[in-house]
């Protein structure tokens, strides 16, 4: 009795097949074991981050009493909660203007020049995106107050008469959150342009495009995912910023994190607090949603 | 042909022609330096209207920092606090990126997202969340819940650098060293770990500086004889304008000096934070 080559190869088949299946169950099972390494980083999230934001969620929707209530969220479109809003949206649509005009520019200048100059003035890019937030508006704080850096060297050479007003007002809030976010704008734009093949740019001059219209119809499209992704990052940093806003507006710019932080600390308002708190982690998770569904940005996310 | 004429791109454009470009450039990296590098030299300032350039030197400002118990204390907390959150965050951010990158799990992805929703969150919602719940523990002003609110924070920063770190590392080496009988655990520390330990250093740093600089967080639940310095600062800063802030902000330049130098020396060894990975 004989059997044939391919019945000999088809029973060692079918020996091995449940063999393969438990080695891949084996592999399966140890790899769930190895998500158990992930059980610290989950518990410290959990606690300090999971759960006070779910308690926050709840204060949000109880009164004062500890009773169910729509009134906090009713709140927010109080005229005093939607001129907080406003100049919000403002301040942040003017620090993003900002941030593009200057910030892409720099970006385009560091990913043309040769590695080593790229490699140098990118210090002025990263000393301050490493330079403490606290320091660099302190700084900011020192140099436009009104016997301020600005001001002493502008009345020195004769170019305003009286001190101008410079901090404790939008303006400074402005120029200080300009100069914080601007990073943010630079390294993810640099990132998209350093990865643009350069020969495209050739290319194109090749066959006769002008520089301009090389750059607007070549480099900037390819740009935009870092543009979008940097738009993003700074955007959403810009509504929920608190320190310079504070310290640089001097009161009279009232921002969203303001308003929570005054709900808390003058009024112990909890449940006023969360629901500002939680309207404004809404629109920041709605704002990376959308902007990773249209652009693909969370690869860029990060210091 | 002198560099005005001479091609400043692929599109034969000139050097001459870009003048504004450079102009404005320039401007930019100045705007970016400058509120840094005016401090230094006003912290050496003698007057209490700080000045630049400064008309006489002196080292006040800096004895005032040195000499107070409350500016110190407050140092001593920032500092310690920055490196307990480095030895707790940094393990066990090294510890799940680990996990994640070698389980090819559907999960691995949605639980990477997860573990860094901490940079998503708005600080200011953490800060007083945290501060709630730590007003039932009793966790307030103490450092442990200080440090444990930084880990939280400094997570993503560690789970991002090690997990860039682990993309660039050829799994395949510590397959090997198992085949040829270490544990998983003796294979990780001993083939894996040292080659991925620039990134874990590029972590540490970051987890570090993170600690060092948080402010809102620590202005909610830092207090007492636990108050950092950045909380200090802030407190300081909102009343008057103390000259002694400007010769702590000096040295906590050079601090962040030092640490960008370091986080460049280690981050040379693999590709660069602001540079597109290569396999994505």
């Amino acid at each position: 009795m004989t059997v044939s080559l391919s019945d000999r190869v088809q029973a060692a088949t079918d020996r091995e097949a449940p063999n393969r299946e438990t080695l891949h169950q084996d592999s399966v099972r140890e790899h769930r074991k190895l998500l158990g390494l992930t059980t610290p980083s989950f518990l410290l999230l959990g606690i300090v981050l999971y759960l006070p934001i779910g308690w926050l969620f709840w204060l949000s929707l109880l009164d004062k009493k500890n009773e169910f209530t729509w009134e906090n969220y009713a709140r927010l479109f109080d005229p005093l909660y939607i001129k907080t809003f406003t100049t919000t949206l403002e301040v942040s649509v003017i620090v993003t203007g900002l941030c593009i005009a200057v910030g892409y520019p720099l970006a385009y200048m560091l990913a043309q020049l040769p590695r080593r100059a790229a490699g140098i003035c990118m210090i002025a890019v990263l000393l301050p995106f490493w330079t403490s937030l606290l320091v660099r508006t302190y700084a900011w704080l020192v140099i436009l107050q009104r016997k301020g850096l600005v001001n002493t060297w502008l009345q020195d050479w004769g170019l305003i008469d009286a001190p101008m007003k410079l901090v404790h007002n939008q303006t400074g809030t402005v120029i200080g959150m300009t100069h914080i976010m601007l990073p943010f704008m630079i390294l993810p734009l640099y990132a998209a342009m350093k990865s643009i093949p350069s020969d495209l740019m050739r290319a194109a001059s090749n066959c006769g495009a002008s520089p301009s219209k090389a750059f607007w119809q070549v480099f900037f499209p390819l740009s935009l995912p870092g543009l979008a992704a940097g738009f993003t990052l700074v955007f959403v940093l810009c509504l929920g910023f608190y320190v310079t806003p504070v310290l640089l507006g001097g009161g009279r710019v009232q921002m969203w994190a303001m308003r929570i932080e005054t709900n808390v600390a003058v009024y112990f308002n909890w449940g006023a607090a969360s629901s500002l708190g939680v309207a404004l982690l809404a629109v920041t998770l709605l704002i990376l949603y959308f902007a990773n569904r249209l652009f693909g940005i969370n690869k860029i996310y990060g210091r | 042909m002198n560099w005005f004429t001479r091609p400043a791109s692929d599109t034969q454009i000139t050097h001459g022609q870009r003048l504004w470009l450079y102009t404005l450039c320039g401007l930019t990296m100045a705007f970016l330096m400058a509120p840094s590098l005016l401090v230094i030299p006003m912290s050496f300032s003698d007057s209490r209207f700080l000045q630049f350039p400064p008309e006489t030197y002196s080292l006040r400002w800096y004895e005032n920092y040195l000499f107070s118990i409350e500016w110190m204390d407050a140092t001593r907390v920032s500092f310690t606090a920055a490196i307990l959150t480095v030895c707790l965050s940094v393990p066990i951010g090294t510890a799940a990126a680990y996990a994640l990158h070698v389980s090819g799990v559907r999960y691995a992805q949605v639980m990477q997202m997860a573990l860094t929703t901490p940079i998503m969150v708005p600080v200011i919602l953490i800060g007083i969340g945290v501060f709630f719940l730590y007003a039932r523990l009793g966790l307030n002003n103490s450092i442990l819940g200080l440090v444990l609110a930084h880990s939280m924070l400094a997570l993503p920063f560690v789970l991002i650098t090690v997990s860039a770190g682990l993309k660039t590392y050829d799994m395949n080496q510590e397959l090997v060293a198992r085949s040829l009988g270490a544990s998983r655990l003796k294979a990780f520390l001993t083939v894996t770990l040292p080659q991925i330990r620039f990134s874990i250093i590029s972590g540490s740093l970051l987890a570090f500086l993170t600690s060092l600089d948080e402010v809102v967080v620590a202005l909610f639940i830092s207090g007492g004889e636990n108050a950092t310095l950045t909380r200090r600062m802030f407190n300081a800063l909102r009343d008057e304008i103390d000259p002694t802030i400007a010769s702590i902000s000096t040295l906590l330049i050079a601090v962040s000096c030092l640490l960008l130098v370091l986080a460049q020396i280690f981050g040379r060894e693999r590709t660069t934070d602001y540079r597109p990975q290569e396999d994505t």
